[in-house]
């Protein structure tokens, strides 16, 4: 790993609710070098979000309660002062989300709204910070920059929006850049151009790159590393060749399976993961993911814990009790990797 | 967007058209009667009569008659029957009173609207907005002319504190002006106060919620930056349309019943006189203006929304 | 304000996956109940909507009772004179109408129990009279409101194409008119000429005259959302299953169209009674409504405001009880509104 950027450990993030206290993050830790792409992926309300916007100092409300540490070039984020954290957000860390049409603001042209992030950061001059934000917009691809910077959010396309988005999180060279669903509402010929992008953005600018998603698919091509989350929990973190060949955790399993994939004959019924995830305001005990899991057996009520269980890769880590060996036994489902006994839909 | 002007502004003097044809229609064609009557009211005269079928043309075909309304309506010469005086006169005489108390009361309930509509928003108490929703219903429950009777009695008669009615031009005494003005600008106003609150209260919260407000946040300017420019410009802009339509609804409204009570001698008070006497010509002449001004503000304000919004103008 | 996003942000990825409002009292999902018994049982729970729907029966039933209370209790009629007579009040003899023609006020006796106004006529007696007036045009213009604004509402939203741009330019046109001015002018004129349709002939001091301006006059208002509503509804699949089954149009729209805007009209018949009673005090203190000597909280009002100062119960009176009576309608019809829509995005209370 090249320089450390980022180091998260032991992150615990809860909401206090009417219905009861929810365990949204829950010993969370992972690091992220310049230059790297980590991908935290898992189903939508398994916290991954919520780690994000914790970076970010976003879920600092009255009803949320943080601990565990998060260093950024090894200055703590999550107890800095408001001030400090308002030069990081948008300075050195920025954000792009999951709907771009939603995520700008549709009343104000889009060169305004680029020009409003880089003067919260610098002092520059109304006219010099409109030419950085035409400069950054034409640096992500979107034709006549000059002219489209003065256009209004809904005169552009999806993916386009989602240029725009990139373009202001660019525009004060980050240190890193953290996509939270950054594809999820594009069309998939359009995905793959925005990945692409983020890609050669982070290759150009050396910054590093949380993507966070649901698609395990999405990542492929562009993680170096991925973490697995489960109901506030990693289940499951290595690098992107140790994940996609030899998963440990039996929810990966389960993702992988559900992949359509193109290299691969169309399976008859395309897999997925039956049931739902837990609540967060009452998981069940031990192992969050055994109601869901046809591999649970006795020791699944205690919480396993996250570690190395394969002596070739000490980085590999996992959250089940299931040995190395009975893993690969059972997590062949067809000839291919999947969870068994999940319910499948007709594809 | 010049398109959209040009257009909004098309439609409406179509509009305008078929109102003046309409309130024509009401006036002259209504079943049952003589126009000319009508104009006269119970106590013309048959000479009188007479003289009015000939001069509005009752004799001629309808056509005929409503461009001789028209013209008589627009080179100012039409003549309130019972008191001999041109309607126009009088209405200009009345219209500074009249804008007087409508714009002062426009500005006062949405600068209070906005400016409760935003607290409680911030500070979600339970008793300012249990206050503000008392005040909502009363003003929604309330005749204006009622409360202003009130405020005459309690507030003028017993403790002296405002004038007993009447109106003093600006320009003549400006501090006179003003003091006669502020307990019919009350009146009006508190009708509004609290509906208005509550709409920006709920739109407030509403754009709170949206992801554009996230990613204001996430640029990382500063908590204020992101209310003022963000939450509240974009709650604003359907408050201030809303507030367009009242107002132009309110000259032919609660400003009417308002300026009576309080003996503002404006248009309104003029119209209502001219009922009191069953005097139509400026009931005529009142009802097709105030339905004018109504058409040419909405016009207006919807494209004011189109400046503000700019994803109106697509489907406009 | 942060805790309004904070539980916002954080409801939407953990909402539970049944609605709130699906759950009845006990928290238990209401199995087959229809929306209508969804929303009597949410309306049950709001006590605020329920004591000021009481109250406004209450004021109905008062009104109901004027004779009975005219004829047995204050022993006169709501145009009866009595400016020469004297009344006992706590051992004393007062005249009903003073010398200097002033009228005495509250007696708290059966004979003018709220005072006398300024023809000695008992205050109490118009007031419940005045109330059924005024309750009785603010009823009937309603109706006439909801009949024509859903006909043309439904007619122009399933019709669509040259119809409906006539209806709706139509509406529109009403709509530009400001609903005091548009009522005096109408009522001004009617007031003189009467109302002759042929079958129907109305003189211009009945009731039915503000009663029928009022009922026009509002027709836009509710005619334009309901139209809106249907816009929506012939596009479901539904209304095309009964068109393919060869459904006639008419049929379609009484029979399909007409049940689904149905809550839509419910929603808005108080809004509209509180509004028609509103407006008829409106256009009595105008001199365009309800005609003297006939009684109704808005002539009373207006009469009082002559008044001022020498007998503010003359306009207390008939005030109070109007806002007293509207007031109980919007408390009530809100809840209503909230318990038919709990997702309506405007509304006064909660």
């Amino acid at each position: 790993m090249s320089e450390r950027l980022l180091e998260v450990e032991s992150l615990q993030v809860s909401f206090v609710t009417d219905e009861g206290t929810v365990q949204a993050v829950d010993e969370v830790s992972f690091a992220l070098g310049s230059g790297e792409v980590l991908a935290i992926v898992g189903e939508s309300g398994c916290g991954k979000s919520v780690t994000a916007m914790t970076l970010m100092g976003l879920t600092r409300l009255p009803n949320a309660r943080c601990s565990g540490s998060a260093k950024l070039r090894g200055e703590e984020l999550l107890t800095a002062p408001e001030r400090r954290m308002r030069e990081i957000r948008g300075g050195e860390i920025a954000m792009i989300f999951q709907d771009p049409m939603s995520a700008l603001n549709p009343v104000q042209r889009v060169g305004d709204q680029i020009v409003e992030q880089i003067r919260a950061h610098e002092e520059i001059a109304k006219g010099p910070a409109l030419a950085r934000a035409i400069a950054a917009m034409d640096r992500v691809g979107i034709p006549r920059a000059a002219e489209r910077a003065r256009a209004f959010p809904h005169e552009f396309s999806g993916g386009m929006r989602q240029r725009v988005m990139i373009a202001m999180a660019l525009s004060s060279s980050p240190s890193l850049l953290i996509a939270d669903e950054p594809t999820t509402a594009l069309d998939v010929t359009i995905q793959a151009q925005i990945l692409h992008e983020i890609g050669r953005l982070r290759a150009e600018t050396n910054a590093g790159v949380i993507l966070v998603t649901h698609d395990l698919g999405v990542v492929a091509d562009i993680a170096d590393r991925i973490v697995v989350m489960y109901a506030g929990r990693i289940v499951e973190q290595g690098s992107l060749d140790e994940l996609f060949y030899d998963p440990q955790h039996p929810y990966t399993w389960g993702l992988l399976g559900s992949i359509a994939r193109v290299d691969r004959e169309r399976p008859p019924r395309l897999p997925t993961i039956a049931g739902q995830p837990p609540s967060l305001v009452s998981p069940p005990r031990g192992c969050h993911f055994r109601p869901r899991c046809p591999h649970e057996f006795a020791r699944c009520t205690e919480v396993p814990p996250l570690e190395s269980r394969l002596a070739e890769a000490p980085e590999h880590r996992d959250r089940c009790w299931l040995s190395p060996q009975e893993k690969r036994a059972k997590r062949v489902v067809d000839g291919q990797i999947g969870l068994a006994g999940g319910t499948t839909v007709v594809a | 967007m010049r398109r959209f002007v040009v257009r909004r502004l098309a439609a409406a003097v179509g509009v305008l058209f078929v109102i003046s044809v309409l309130t024509f229609l009401i006036f002259q064609t209504i079943p049952n009667g003589d126009p000319a009557l009508r104009i006269g009211g119970r106590l013309a005269t048959a000479q009188e009569i007479a003289q009015i079928r000939h001069e509005w043309g009752f004799d001629r075909p309808i056509y005929v008659q409503y461009f001789r309304t028209m013209e008589k309506i627009f080179n100012g010469t039409v003549v309130s029957y019972t008191q001999g005086v041109n309607v126009l006169d009088q209405i200009r005489h009345g219209l500074p009173a009249t804008l007087s108390l409508a714009v002062g009361a426009g500005f006062i309930w949405l600068m209070l609207g906005i400016l409760f509509g935003v607290i409680t928003a911030i500070k979600a108490g339970r008793f300012a907005d249990r206050a503000l929703t008392v005040l909502a219903f009363i003003g929604v429950s309330s005749p204006p002319f009622f409360l202003g009777a009130l405020v005459i009695y309690y507030l003028g008669y017993k403790a002296g504190v405002v004038p007993l009615g009447g109106y003093v031009p600006l320009g003549q005494d400006p501090a006179q002006w003003f003091s006669h003005l502020i307990a019919p600008w009350l009146v009006l106003s508190v009708l509004f106060i609290g509906i208005y609150s509550r709409v920006l209260r709920s739109t407030l919260l509403d754009t709170l919620g949206e992801d554009y407000v996230r990613t204001a946040r996430a640029k990382g300017i500063s908590e204020r930056r992101v209310l003022a420019r963000h939450v509240l410009r974009n709650s604003l802009i359907p408050i201030i349309s809303l507030w367009g339509l009242d107002f132009a609804q309110i000259i032919g409204g609660g400003a009417i019943l308002t300026e009576s009570v309080f003996s503002l001698h404006g248009v309104g008070q003029f119209a209502a006189e001219s009922i009191g006497r069953l005097d139509l010509p400026p009931i005529l002449v009142v009802t097709m203006l105030t339905a004018f001004a109504v058409v040419l503000l909405s016009a207006v304000v919807d494209i004011l929304y189109a400046v503000l919004d700019p994803r109106i103008r697509l489907s406009g | 304000m942060a805790i309004d996003s904070g539980t916002k942000a954080t409801g939407t990825e953990f909402s539970s996956e049944i609605p709130v409002e699906l759950l009845g009292e006990s928290g238990k999902l209401a199995a087959g109940a229809g929306p209508y018994r969804l929303a009597w049982r949410r309306l049950r729970r709001n006590r605020a909507a329920l004591a000021f729907g009481g109250l406004f029966l209450l004021i109905l039933l008062l009104c109901l009772l004027a004779p009975v209370y005219a004829h047995d209790i204050a022993h006169t009629g709501p145009d009866d004179n009595h400016i020469t007579e004297t009344v006992k009040v706590g051992g004393k003899v007062r005249d009903v109408v003073n010398a200097i023609g002033l009228p005495i006020g509250p007696t708290w006796h059966s004979r003018f129990f709220l005072g006398a106004d300024s023809n000695g006529r008992d205050v109490a007696v118009r007031l419940l009279y005045g109330g059924r007036n005024s309750l009785e045009v603010g009823t009937v213009a309603t109706l006439i409101t909801m009949v024509l604004a859903t006909i043309i509402g439904v007619l122009a939203g399933y019709s669509r194409g040259l119809v409906d741009g006539l209806l709706t330019r139509a509406l529109d046109v009403i709509w530009a008119y400001p609903v005091v001015i548009l009522g005096v002018a109408l009522g001004a004129i009617l007031a003189v000429s009467g109302i002759d349709l042929g079958i129907v002939k109305v003189r211009g001091s009945s009731l039915m005259v503000p009663a029928v301006v009022i009922g026009i006059v509002y027709v836009p208002y509710v005619a334009k959302p309901i139209r809106g509503q249907v816009l929506g509804l012939r596009e479901r699949e539904f209304i095309d299953a009964a068109r393919v089954q060869g459904q006639s149009s008419l049929r379609i729209m009484f029979s399909e169209l007409l049940p689904n805007v149905g809550s839509t009209v419910i929603v808005f018949v108080p809004l509209m009674l509180a509004n028609a009673v509103l407006l008829e005090a409106g256009l009595s203190y105008l001199g365009a409504g309800v005609q003297p000597p006939n009684p109704s909280w808005g002539t009373m009002i207006s009469d009082g405001i002559s008044s001022i100062p020498a007998a503010i119960h003359l306009v207390l009176v008939p005030g109070i009880m109007l806002v007293l009576a509207v007031l109980s309608i919007n408390v009530f019809g809100d809840g209503v509104r909230d318990a038919l829509d709990p997702r309506a995005k405007i509304r006064i209370g909660r």
